[in-house]
């Protein structure tokens, strides 16, 4: 073994997460009532807001009717949007608001979000196996698309939802847990949960020689 | 240390978020145990498959009631 030290976690540029420069000045703009100018952060956001509805309602109407609320929303109190974060954080908070409204409307079963979990689950990792260098490359973008749809699906919804505001809109777990309403002890149980959850159904995917 | 502390340790690990003296506990774990060291390997793997993911053109259906229910209703909340 070369190293002991795994490295940090590399987080690329994506274009869809770089903030343009006309920002602030598009929300200047939707703040004073022009309707083009909210829609251009809409066309700019919606893939995201989608993806982040859907993975939490898991239920393609009700993540379509989160979205549509979340943006509405958004326009009607802009003017309380202060800029003291990015426009795209205070829309996340938004939308998951909407997205957990309609999870718990569909399932009011549901393990309550607002709660300590204790699956009382042993943490310890089955199926150690090396995944060799770039596994997500042995995927069609949209084949892996649906690879990370289904596990994160496969979650329960109070795991799930930690780790879509942590891992994947990256927001802080100070952020994650004001979000939430949760204490940040908890929000740190529940996405080391997460995180080893997924890596156990993903390694079925990726680990090395696995032929697709 | 034992593997079932670098499990707990995990995330704080991957985020960086550990004082030096702990890091560097692992660390010389990981060096010995390679099964941890898979296992965090693995966890950081899934974490960067996700966030280094580009979410999907919304399907056009969705994207036209979207975009129908907006103009609507902005134009009656700015009336």
């Amino acid at each position: 073994m070369s190293s002991s030290r795994v490295g940090p976690i590399v987080r690329r540029p994506l274009p869809s997460q770089v903030v343009k420069d006309d920002e602030p000045v598009l929300v200047a703009a939707a703040k004073a009532g022009d309707i083009s100018a909210f829609e251009t952060l809409v066309n700019r956001y919606e893939r995201k807001i989608f993806r982040l509805t859907q993975n939490i309602t898991q239920n393609r109407e009700d993540a379509e009717d989160a979205m549509q609320e979340a943006f509405l929303n958004a326009f009607q109190h802009l003017e309380n949007f202060e800029g003291n974060s990015r426009f795209y954080t205070w829309l996340v908070r938004i939308a998951v608001n909407q997205a957990l409204m309609k999870l718990r409307k569909r399932r009011p079963n549901v393990v309550s979000l607002d709660e300590e979990v204790d699956t009382g689950e042993d943490l310890v990792p089955r199926d150690v196996e090396d995944w060799g260098p770039s596994p997500a490359d042995r995927y069609a973008q949209t084949e892996l698309g649906g690879i990370l749809g289904k596990v994160i699906g496969g979650l329960d919804a109070p795991f799930r939802v930690v780790f879509q505001l942590r891992d994947i809109e990256e927001l802080s777990t100070e952020e994650t847990a004001e979000a939430l309403g949760l204490s940040v002890p908890a929000v740190k149980s529940r996405l080391l949960r997460a995180r080893l959850k997924l890596r156990q159904a993903l390694n079925q995917y990726f680990r090395r020689g696995e032929n697709k | 240390m034992k593997c079932k502390t670098i499990i707990t340790e995990l995330a704080d690990y991957l985020d960086e978020a550990l004082d030096s003296n702990l890091r560097a506990q692992i660390e010389e774990h990981l060096g010995k145990c390679k099964d941890c060291r898979v296992v965090v390997d693995t966890c950081k793997q899934t974490i960067e498959i996700f966030c280094n993911s580009e979410p999907a053109p919304l399907p056009p259906s969705t994207r036209m009631k979207l975009h129908e229910a907006l103009a609507k209703r902005l134009r009656r909340v700015r009336a």
